[in-house]
């Protein structure tokens, strides 16, 4: 695994892209097939399977450095990575070992079988055998998680160096649901196989948010808006008499969304349909709220009376392939007009729909019915450039988000604990609360929005200001205020306030307010009618 | 009790002092010249003769007494002396002696010797106040020929590209540590303003630096090549990087231990340097002290005093204003900056 370690450890001493994806190139040129073939896959998030629990290997490793479980504990919390915690902590490797990465994971996987003494003594070996990035990254591969700042393009990038094969051609090639026990890397990269791709996606073409207003994008004759919708991104592949649901994030969703089934009585095989899974209110003909989807999210199989409560169906907004011909080269006018002739005229039980298009004229008029976007059920528009091809990933220009202002509330910070990982030594997790009267009702948490300088000065007055400590919580006197933005709100009896809050983040520190000038309890549970 | 802990800082009431507080009082002993130890507005200030010149130049003009390293001093019913830290020049644990009792207070101090400060001398005592800002096992200092070795190959690596090599650290300790840690024969050697600043105090009192070259806007950076330059790791952040073209940056700090804070800083390389005891230094440093009873001030201090309970000691928590190592921009850099 050295030759891995040591590709792992070029990546993460730069933050330059050239020299990551240079790195990268080099290794796809010399590694062994096999050991490529895992990089990638490990790389486009298809890890192996967990085969030890994280809590065992904590107990293994706290013995093994002669430590107590709550204090492996105490600085796991701190390091934030139960990997690297376990690295950091372990006494050095009395020998060494020249096996492959895929040979490496060959072992791990083949733990899953294995009675626990047999596991731990496989493990207790392997941290004898590994120093340092190659221990840390054996570490990484037990527990399951991977990242290493290398982003799928990028890493699409290298391998379109490494191969001579173009980017696009390579990141289509790597959708779907292969993985390295399905194929081989000659298979994957070098020369697929067409019947072997009826499942797979095409990647997703991602949007930037608009920056200021919409009025540097151009004319606005050249652009197409639609309905922001609350939902989850889907890719609706209809081939070979099958039909298969992908998310964002390359997950097949398929049987999540059994309704999406009868698409295929509907619609021509050789279809995919880029779109929006939302729970649907076919009375109103409105989408549901995010909470009613959310219960369908993370379920495997749907129980009958989620089904009914929370019908799904795929609000279509993209055609990326018709008649079995990749279309996503033509403007998106077209691809559009292409989607609204197949749609028209399906009736009310076809569980595909078409997200319509939001007319306008100028840039001042769409900015007044954006505003609006919360009466449809929309968190803001999306505006498509019409000449655009649909493209792969993120790319400046032709497709943006423009979102609705958040919901706002300025609060009080009543208790601060210390990040961990990236925030290890600074104060970052905030607990924030209302007025009652003369008391304090926290409501929520956030830990994100402010500048680096700013956590800095929040840590000084944190550590200077502590009432009392709980564990790792401090509370503190009531007198930093902040503006709080959110994107929804709803009702919730597991919280004292009675609130729960979509995406909450510190917008602003006020510190030209006092605790007197908070938003009250009161004010909060007005939201809550008017957005909940 | 022979010290207690007040508002304004460690006060010793046999000898009515402070040690290292935080709120202007009479009289401060001062255990180094870092701006959360060494803070201006006390009548009157007493320091190790090494510490001195970094506190007159911090400082300004402030009524300044020295004492030597061993050294003892009769305060009001008090006895003291001052005791190597092994931090950064002149630092020093403060020994306090009372009717039989004594008490340290260690400031900031590493165990490990380096190529610069005066190296940590345990004290036997009955209490002792420790610093923790490193008291957690994860934190494990490698030897300092290996961390000479890491930062020597990679300012010839960078040397080799025709990069310049920049590397963050504090501009009164760790910087000048670093100088006399790498290898002048690679390159030069340039030093930001805050850095040399403090590099003329230190030379002025005798501390043995190697050559370097202040950077003014005057400074003809396209004759030099491949240098190591050193500055504030503030300084990475901003503006001043521009004017060197083609470089690679690095931090010197103890948190660059952790991943994600690396990650966090966003600097190319991470350099595990740090002026305070590893979790293995902590440990020893209170072994040999003899102490019974463990005050632990700053840093990982609610984990730290579980573990020194779980091991015998009668440890408790005192909150103070130390920052330990700070890794951003502090009244530390700020100082160094005057």
């Amino acid at each position: 695994m050295k030759r891995f370690a040591a590709l792992f450890t070029a990546l993460d001493q730069t933050t330059k892209t050239g020299a990551k994806t240079a790195a990268l190139a080099a290794y796809f040129a010399d590694a062994p097939e096999a050991d490529r073939l895992w990089t990638i896959a490990l790389l486009s998030g298809r890890r192996p399977r967990r085969t030890v629990t994280t809590t065992r290997l904590a107990e293994w490793a706290a013995a093994r450095a002669a430590l107590p479980d709550w204090l492996f504990r105490a600085s796991y919390d701190v390091v934030g990575d139960l990997a690297e915690t376990m690295h950091l902590v372990l006494p050095p490797p009395a020998r060494e070992s020249d096996r492959s990465l895929a040979e490496w994971i060959g072992d791990i996987r083949a733990l899953a079988k294995a009675e626990e003494p047999e596991k731990r003594a496989f493990i207790e070996a392997a941290w004898d055998r590994l120093a340092g990035a190659e221990r840390f990254v054996f570490n990484k591969l037990i527990t399951g998680g991977f990242r290493v700042g290398v982003s799928q393009k990028l890493m699409t990038r290298a391998l379109a160096q490494a191969t001579g094969i173009a980017e696009a051609e390579l990141a289509h090639r790597l959708m779907g649901d292969w993985t390295p026990d399905s194929t081989s890397y000659t298979a994957l990269i070098e020369a697929p196989d067409p019947e072997a791709s009826l499942s797979r996606p095409y990647p997703f073409c991602l949007a930037y948010g608009v920056e200021g207003g919409p009025e540097a994008l151009g004319p606005p004759e050249e652009w197409r808006a639609e309905w922001k919708w609350d939902g989850i991104r889907g890719q609706l592949i209809l081939r070979g008499g099958q039909h298969h649901l992908w998310s964002r994030g390359e997950e097949l969703m398929t049987h999540r969304f059994p309704e999406l089934a009868r698409a295929r009585d509907f619609l021509p095989d050789g279809t995919v349909i880029d779109g929006e899974v939302l729970a649907w209110d076919a009375e109103t003909a409105r989408p549901m709220s995010f909470a009613a989807l959310q219960k369908r999210i993370g379920r495997k199989t749907v129980p009958k009376r989620l089904l009914t409560e929370a019908p799904a169906i795929l609000h279509a907004y993209d055609l990326l392939e018709a008649g079995g011909a990749d279309i996503r080269a033509l403007p998106f006018a077209e691809r559009r007009a292409r989607l609204e002739a197949m749609l028209d005229g399906l009736p009310p039980e076809a569980p595909v729909l078409l997200s319509p298009q939001v007319p306008f004229e100028t840039w001042d008029g769409l900015a007044k019915t954006r505003a609006s976007a919360r009466d449809e059920q929309a968190e803001g528009l999306m505006l498509k450039r019409a000449a655009s091809p649909y493209h792969v990933g993120r790319k400046k220009g032709d497709w943006y988000k423009w979102k609705l202002d958040p919901l706002t509330i300025d609060a009080v910070m009543v208790y601060a604990q210390a990040g961990h990982g990236r925030r290890a030594n600074l104060y970052t997790d905030f607990t924030f609360a209302v007025a009652k009267g003369n008391e304090l009702v926290p409501f929520t948490k956030a830990y994100s929005g402010l500048t680096d300088a700013e956590f800095r000065k929040i840590t000084a007055w944190v550590r200077r200001n502590t009432l009392a400590r709980f564990g790792p919580v401090r509370q503190v006197p009531p007198e930093q205020v902040f503006e709080i933005g959110f994107e929804g709100i709803q009702a919730s009896t597991r919280h004292k306030s009675g609130v729960a809050l979509r995406f909450p983040r510190m917008l602003r520190w006020r510190h030209d307010k006092a605790a007197r000038d908070i938003d009250t309890h009161e004010h909060l549970l007005e939201m809550l009618r008017l957005y909940g | 009790m022979v010290l207690e802990f007040r508002d304004s800082g460690i006060y010793c009431p046999s000898g009515d002092f402070y040690i290292d507080p935080w709120r202007p009082v009479d009289r401060a002993l001062i255990t180094h010249g870092h701006a959360d130890h060494a803070r201006p507005g006390h009548r009157r200030y007493l320091a190790t003769e090494a510490a001195a010149p970094v506190m007159h130049h911090r400082l300004g003009e402030i009524a300044l007494d020295t004492i030597a390293y061993g050294e003892t001093r009769r305060i009001g019913g008090a006895t003291v002396s001052f005791h190597p830290a092994g931090h950064v020049p002149g630092s020093a644990q403060i020994r306090v002696e009372h009717r039989g009792q004594v008490w340290v207070v260690s400031g900031d101090y590493k165990t490990t010797p380096d190529t610069l400060s005066e190296p940590w001398e345990p004290v036997r005592c009955h209490a002792f106040i420790t610093e923790c800002t490193f008291g957690l096992p994860v934190f494990d200092w490698r030897p300092e020929a290996e961390l000479a070795a890491g930062l020597n190959d990679w300012w010839r690596a960078c040397a080799a590209e025709g990069k310049h090599a920049v590397i963050g650290a504090y501009a009164l300790g760790k910087a000048q540590r670093v100088m006399t840690m790498v290898d002048p024969s690679i390159g030069p050697i340039l030093t930001h303003g805050a850095v040399e600043n403090t590099n003329a105090v230190l030379r002025a009192q005798g501390v043995a630096l190697p050559d370097t070259v202040r950077v003014t806007p005057e400074t003809d950076l396209k004759a030099i090549r491949g240098a190591l330059v050193v500055a504030p790791p503030s300084a990475l952040a901003g503006p001043w990087l521009r004017r060197f073209g083609a470089l690679s940056t690095g931090i010197a700090s103890g948190w660059m231990a952790l991943r994600g804070v690396r990650r966090r800083r966003a600097a190319d390389r991470g350099f595990v340097i740090s002026d305070h005891a590893d979790w293995k230094g902590l440990n020893a440093a209170i072994r040999e002290t003899g102490a019974t009873r463990i005050f632990a001030t700053h840093g990982y201090t609610a984990t730290f005093r579980q573990w020194l309970k779980e091991q015998g000691y009668d440890a408790a928590i005192v909150a103070t204003e130390y920052e330990g190592e700070a890794l951003d921009a502090t009244e530390e850099e700020e100082a160094s900056a005057a």
